[in-house]
């Protein structure tokens, strides 16, 4: 009788290529995404060593990082920024690699896209030259970010040379409540682990709160595993998982479609399996979250104050918040509520799909935004843009008076000119709030949908639950 | 990939933690296909001040740090994105360690692929190299790779450690392709069995 084993260890098992003690492992890759600023130099570094991409058909593209979210109409005015996307197109034609490019109506994130066209799938391992590779792990696939030497590695052997991480199992567990998201649980645990809790682990996210997301809840989840320092987050596939994926342009169909789900259900982790740690979380003590700091972990619940300089910190950890401070322009020991914000932010592969977008446009039907601030809405893909336009959310958003974007990574990273001013305050979706992240000098306050949304009604850090209360 | 065996080199002694990877190469720059020049930018919103000078304050610009090769940073260096272009940065300035008492996992590997070498130490020799570096600036710190030992001076050295396959190729300065191609063999083998 073998061992019991985490989905992750099936997972990696199903994988190997080859395993000898003195190497790292050599792991099969199923699936290789690729878009426009980490893939250049790796395909130059292929054509310099006469190399052709060993399997272009498990190789998709897109454009995401640096496309303007402008009208597709209008020219992509950065120079570098359009040879880099031409750059993209004429490797990609090079090589046969399939390209969701600017006027392809599947364009989109990188991470909302391939869930959404059922390329991603349960028991896969799925890498991209993108930390938040992770969001693939959802659907109960070993995915996770790598670098440009290593997309040459993928692009010229369908491998990746890997030591295997140990595993860490957080438990959800209770009833979420409203006014709290996915969102707010992610950033909850990645403020008790800290910024560096989750490195060397592959997480796996289980419990009766887990259960009861649906798919795009569960991405926001897996999405932000990287910021607790995880090489990837997991989540078991079952049954909201295949009904997702069922009659999607890339999931298999017909008796492929039974044969692939029959194997699906045998990836859960086995009972009595061990991780190598735990933690528990239980989600009805939560509350809507939002970060003050300049990395993910410094956050708190939007009611709360900011942790006082001299509570029994260290001293590297006082020195670290000390900084954070100063740069967000805030004093230890103060409330955020009431801030006054300049921009709000709904986007990013974190919370840019149709129930985010629902959500928010839920708290601004019919109501007008502050005219204080900026609000930029940008759907994830194409498609949720269509879709969202069909719904009647794009017509809330722009009668709100937000902004309706084309899709893109935007002001998440701010390489394509969605971007804050020096000292703006922003209230993003996203999830990164380091310094400079959405602009040089710009501040940032990561929180879910709903609280962008409340935000930008009055034009402050707003508690969604208030909203609700008021009707 | 340039070999690694023994460094001696003054070291920047930078004692920030969680520095990421947005500070280490702004997004902005990601821009270029080239995968050279990246070292111009390197921690650019930190280094250079709003009208494009040289910031007096920010110790790259020190005239001590001129030269040296390794650097010595904070906790959970290299934390935030999967942008190979961070390690690019450090090298292409003149950086060929990194010394912290954590690495972010993505970081840590890119750096390997590249010829950087990250040397993890314990919290009590990050404390005593930062006092050893600040109040004496031009001191050295050798790093010998094959021994895996780092050393400032008898007192103050220890012994760090590296994957056996990482150390071989940044011995032999040998690209992990060159060694991965090896197994096409395997990978066929694989490929076929599994209907690929």
């Amino acid at each position: 009788m073998s061992q019991p084993q985490t989905l992750f260890d099936k997972i990696w098992e199903r994988h190997i290529v080859s395993q000898q003690p003195e190497f790292p492992t050599v792991l099969y890759i199923d699936l290789h995404l690729v878009h426009e600023v980490t893939s250049p130099q790796a395909f130059s570094g292929l054509s310099d060593r006469g190399f052709a991409v060993r399997r272009p058909e498990k190789t998709f593209a897109t454009m995401d990082h640096a496309i303007p979210t402008l009208p597709r109409s209008l020219p992509v005015e950065d120079e570098q920024a359009a040879a880099q996307l031409e750059r993209l197109e004429n490797n990609c034609r090079e090589h046969g690699i399939e390209v969701f490019g600017m006027d392809s109506d599947r364009n989109g994130i990188v991470h909302v896209i391939g869930p959404e066209l059922g390329l991603t799938q349960p028991g896969q391992t799925i890498v991209c030259g993108d930390s938040h590779t992770s969001t693939h792990g959802a659907f109960g696939s070993l995915a996770f970010g790598i670098g440009t030497s290593e997309v040459e590695h993928v692009l010229a052997t369908q491998c990746l040379l890997q030591s295997k991480p140990k595993s860490f199992e957080v438990l959800f567990e209770g009833t979420l409540p409203e006014g709290v998201t996915a969102k707010d649980m992610i950033l909850a645990f990645i403020q008790k682990a800290g910024v560096g809790g989750g490195s060397g682990y592959v997480i796996e996210y289980r419990g009766a709160a887990i259960e009861q997301l649906d798919m795009e809840s569960r991405m926001t989840i897996c999405n932000m595993s990287i910021e607790a320092g995880a090489r990837a987050g997991i989540i078991a596939p079952d049954e909201k998982t295949f009904s997702y994926l069922k009659g999607r342009p890339f999931a298999p169909s017909g008796e492929a479609w039974d044969a692939a789900v029959e194997d699906w259900k045998t990836l859960p982790t086995d009972e009595g399996a061990q991780f190598d740690k735990s933690f528990n979380i239980d989600v009805s003590t939560l509350e809507p979250m939002i970060t003050f700091g300049t990395n993910p972990g410094m956050g708190m619940p939007i009611i709360g104050t900011i942790p006082e300089l001299n509570h029994g910190l260290p001293a590297e950890k006082r020195d670290s918040l000390e900084k954070a401070l100063k740069y967000m322009g805030l004093e230890a020991g103060q409330p955020l509520i009431d801030k006054k914000v300049d921009v709000i932010f709904l986007g990013s592969c974190t919370n840019s799909r149709m129930n985010d977008l629902r959500a928010a446009a839920s708290i601004l039907k019919g109501k007008r935004i502050s005219p204080e601030v900026r609000m930029l809405v940008v759907p994830g893909s194409q498609t949720i843009k269509r879709q969202a336009e069909e719904e009647g959310l794009a017509k809330i958003f722009m009668d709100a008076g937000a902004e309706w974007r084309e899709s893109g990574c935007s002001m998440c990273i701010a390489m394509n000119g969605d971007q804050l001013k020096p000292g703006q305050y922003c209230i993003s979706t996203s999830n990164r709030n380091f310094e400079g992240r959405q602009g040089q000098g710009g501040r940032t306050f990561l929180a879910s949908p709903l609280t962008a949304a409340a935000s930008a009604l009055t034009g402050k850090v707003t508690d969604v639950r208030n909203i609700y209360a008021s009707g | 990939m340039q070999k690694f065996q023994v460094l001696n080199s003054p070291v920047v002694a930078f004692p920030i933690n969680d520095i990421d990877t947005d500070q280490i190469i702004p997004a902005r720059f990601l821009k270029r296909i080239q995968k050279d020049g990246f070292g111009e930018f390197l921690f650019s919103d930190w280094r250079y001040l709003e009208d494009g000078s040289p910031n007096p304050d920010f110790i790259l610009n020190h005239p001590q740090s001129q030269g040296a090769s390794i650097l010595l940073a904070g906790d959970n260096f290299g934390c935030g994105s999967s942008r190979e272009h961070a390690p690019w940065s450090l090298m292409d300035w003149g950086f060929r360690a990194v010394l912290s008492t954590s690495f972010a996992d993505i970081f840590y590997n890119n750096a390997l692929k590249i010829g950087l070498l990250p040397v993890q130490i314990s919290p009590e020799n990050s404390r005593k190299l930062f006092q050893t570096f600040q109040s004496s600036p031009n001191t050295t710190l050798t790093i010998n790779l094959p021994l895996q030992e780092w050393t400032v001076s008898e007192s103050l050295s220890s012994h760090f450690e590296i994957h056996p396959f990482a150390k071989q190729c940044l011995l032999d300065g040998i690209d992990q392709l060159t060694f991965l191609l090896s197994f096409e063999k395997k990978i066929a083998e694989y490929e076929v069995s599994h209907g690929s």
